[in-house]
C-alpha cells in the first residue's frame, strides 16, 4: 500500500531564502497528522509543493503513490487542500462555488454530497448567499467545503480554524474526525497546540524549512516534557536546600518543580515536611504540547 | 472534459453576471464612435465604390469590439483571480493546461461575439450592409476573438498588478487595433504607412472581416485568413508552453 503522502528530499528557495531545506516525510494512509512550526517555518510552502502550486527545486512528492508533477492529474484528484489565505470568488454564491469546484474535479451531479457538506459545516442557510456577504469565519468554512467536494482520500488543512468560532470549531473537528474514521488521511497545520495535541496521532515540527521533531504525539509528550508540580508555600517559609535548585520561577508566590515521573511527588512532599514547610496549595500539571513545542524550537 | 466544460461555463457566467459593464458598456462606446465619425466624415470620405463611409465603418467597429472585449475577458479574469488569490481554485483541480487554455480562450470568443453582435444589431438601425460572405464574417470573428483571447491569457499571466495589465492594453492592444484600418482603408495612407500596416495582424482581421460584408478588401481574403490562422497557431503554442511550465502561476 502506498503512503498517503511521500515527500523525498524537498528543497525550495525563494531567492536567497531557503524555505524548505531537504524535507523527508511520509504519512501513512488513515493517519491524522499534524504539521507544526512557527510563522515562516515552511508549512504552507510544503503543502503548496504537495498541491502543485509551488515547484520544488530538488526532491519529489507523491500522493498515494502518484507523483505530483509527472502524474499531476491523478495526484490532484486524490488531494483536497484548504488554503491558509481566506480566498473566495466574489461572483458566486456558496452553492454555485461548490458546484463549480465539483465540475473542476470532473463531477457533474454532486448535490447530495454538497448538501451533506453544507449540513456538517452549518452552512445550509447560507447556501444561496453571495460569497462577498459572508463573514470571515463563514468564508473559511466554505474553503473547507470546497476542499471536500471531490471526497479526496487525503485532506490537507492549512490553519482551518483561524478565525472560526468555538462552536463551529468543535463541529468542524467532529466532521474531520469522522472523515478520518472513514479512512481519509488528514494533515493539519495549526497554531492552536491543544487542538493538535487532542487530534493528531503523529506530529512533525518544522523550523526554518527543516523537520526538527517527528514522532507520535504521545512520544513527543513523554520525551520532552514531564509532569510539573506547582506549589504555594505558606508566607514566610523557605523551601529546603534539597529542593531549591530544582524549583523555578515564583510567579505570584507559586513555585514550579519539574518531575520526571509521578512517583517523585512522594519524596518532594517528604522533604517539605522535614523542613517544616506548610503548603497552602498544590497542583500537578500534565505535560502539554505547547511546552514540547517551546523546548523543541529552543533546542532545534 | 468536465473540467474544461465547467471552467468555460464559469468564465462565461462571470462576465454575464456583470453584463452591464461587460456587454452593454462596450456596445454603447462603439455606437458613440459610430455616431461621431459618421457624422463628421460621411460627406468627406469614400473608401470603396458605392459604399458609404458609415457602412464601411460598421464592420471595423464590430471587429474592434470583438477584439477588445475578447482580450478584456481572459486578461481581467486572470488578473483578478491572481490578485485576490482565488486562482488556487483552478490550480488545485486536475485541469490540464490544454483545458485551461481552451476554456479561457473560448469564453473570450463568446464575450467578443456577444458584444460584436450587440454592436452589429444596434447599427443595423442606421446603416444597410451587404452580407456577401457570412462564413468569412464568422470565421474572422472567431479567429480574432481567439487571437485576442490568447493574448489576454498571456497578459493576465504575465501581469502581477492591474497597472501592468493596463500598460499591456494601452501600449500593445490599443495601437494594434486603432492602427489597423478600422476608421480608414490603408490605401488612403502614404506608402510607408501602408507597408507598416502589413505587419499588423489586426489589419488582416479587419480587412478579411470587412470582405465578408462588401466583397472588396485591401488584400485578398485568403491571405488574411492565412495570416490570422498562423497568428492564432503561434500564440496558442506559446501560451500552452507558458501554462505547461507554470510561468508565474506555479512558483
Ligand atoms: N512566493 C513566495 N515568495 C517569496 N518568499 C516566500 C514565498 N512564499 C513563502 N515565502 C517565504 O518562505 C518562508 C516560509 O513561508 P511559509 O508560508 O511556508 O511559512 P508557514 O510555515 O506556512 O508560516 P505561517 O505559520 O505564518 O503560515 C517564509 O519566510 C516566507 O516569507
Ligand atoms: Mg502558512
Amino acid at each position: 500500500m502506498h503512503p498517503a503522502i511521500r515527500i523525498e528530499g524537498v528543497t525550495k528557495r525563494f531567492g536567497d531564502l531557503l524555505a524548505l531545506g531537504g524535507v523527508d516525510l511520509e504519512v501513512a494512509q488513515g493517519e491524522f497528522f499534524g504539521l507544526l512550526g512557527p510563522n515562516g517555518a515552511g508549512k504552507t510552502t510544503l503543502i503548496s509543493a504537495l498541491a502543485g502550486l509551488v515547484r520544488p527545486d530538488v526532491g519529489r512528492l507523491a500522493v498515494m503513490g502518484h507523483d505530483v508533477v509527472a502524474d499531476y492529474r491523478a495526484a490532484r484528484r486524490l488531494l483536497g487542500v484548504v488554503p491558509q489565505e481566506l480566498v473566495f470568488d466574489p461572483f458566486f454564491s456558496v452553492r454555485e462555488a461548490l458546484r463549480i469546484q465539483s465540475g473542476y474535479f470532473g463531477i457533474r451531479d454532486n448535490e447530495a454530497w454538497i448538501d451533506e457538506i453544507l449540513e456538517n459545516l452549518d452552512l445550509v442557510d447560507k447556501a444561496g448567499t453571495n460569497m462577498r456577504q459572508l463573514s470571515g469565519g463563514m468564508k473559511r468554512r466554505v474553503l473547507v467545503a470546497q476542499a471536500l467536494v471531490h471526497r479526496p482520500p487525503v485532506i490537507v488543512l492549512d490553519e482551518p480554524t483561524a478565525g472560526v468560532d468555538v462552536e463551529l470549531r468543535q463541529a468542524l473537528w467532529a466532521f474531520i474526525r469522522r472523515l478520518n474514521r472513514d479512512g481519509h488521511t488528514i494533515v493539519l497545520t495549526t497554531h492552536y497546540l491543544e487542538e493538535a495535541e487532542s487530534l493528531c496521532g503523529r506530529i512533525a515540527m518544522l523550523k526554518q524549512g527543516r523537520i526538527v521533531a517527528l514522532d507520535t504525539t504521545a512520544n513527543l509528550l513523554r520525551r520532552f516534557s514531564g509532569h510539573t508540580l506547582r506549589l504555594r508555600l505558606a508566607p514566610g517559609t523557605e523551601p529546603p536546600e534539597s529542593l531549591r535548585a530544582r524549583l523555578s520561577g515564583a510567579v505570584g508566590g507559586e513555585q514550579a518543580l519539574a518531575l520526571d515521573n509521578c512517583e517523585q511527588i512522594e519524596s518532594v512532599l517528604a522533604d517539605l515536611r522535614e523542613a517544616g514547610c506548610r503548603l497552602v496549595d498544590i497542583e500537578i500539571g500534565k505535560p502539554d504540547l505547547e511546552e514540547v513545542f517551546v523546548r523543541v524550537m529552543e533546542r532545534g | 472534459m468536465e473540467g474544461f466544460r465547467t471552467l468555460f461555463y464559469k468564465e462565461v457566467l462571470r462576465f454575464w453576471k456583470v453584463g452591464f459593464q461587460t456587454v452593454a458598456a462596450p456596445v454603447l462606446t462603439s455606437l458613440l464612435f459610430l455616431l461621431i465619425f459618421s457624422h463628421v466624415l460621411e460627406r468627406h470620405v469614400q473608401v470603396y465604390e458605392g459604399v458609404s463611409y458609415t457602412s464601411f465603418l460598421v464592420p471595423g467597429l464590430v471587429m474592434m469590439s470583438v477584439l477588445q472585449n475578447a482580450f478584456a475577458n481572459s486578461s481581467s479574469s486572470l488578473i483578478q483571480s491572481k490578485v485576490t488569490g482565488n486562482i488556487v481554485f483552478v490550480l488545485l483541480p486536475p485541469i490540464s493546461y490544454r483545458e485551461f487554455f481552451a476554456a479561457y480562450v473560448l469564453a473570450s470568443i463568446v464575450r467578443g461575439g456577444v458584444v460584436g453582435l450587440g454592436v452589429l444589431g444596434m447599427t443595423l438601425w442606421f446603416v444597410d450592409l451587404d452580407w456577401r460572405g457570412p462564413l468569412w464574417i464568422l470565421g474572422f470573428a472567431v479567429l480574432g476573438g481567439g487571437i485576442m483571447g490568447a493574448l489576454g491569457v498571456i497578459a493576465g499571466i504575465w501581469s502581477d498588478k492591474f497597472d501592468q495589465l493596463a500598460a499591456f492594453q494601452n501600449f500593445i492592444i490599443m495601437p494594434l487595433t486603432f492602427l489597423s484600418g478600422v476608421f480608414y482603408s490603408i490605401h488612403s495612407l502614404p506608402p510607408f504607412w501602408q507597408q507598416v500596416s502589413h505587419f499588423n495582424p489586426v489589419f488582416y482581421l479587419i480587412d478579411g472581416f470587412r470582405y465578408g460584408f462588401f466583397g472588396t478588401s485591401d488584400v485578398p481574403p485568403l491571405t488574411s485568413l492565412a495570416v490570422a490562422a498562423g497568428c492564432l497557431a503561434a500564440l496558442t503554442l506559446f501560451t500552452l508552453w507558458l501554462l505547461r511550465i507554470g510561468y508565474k502561476l506555479r512558483a
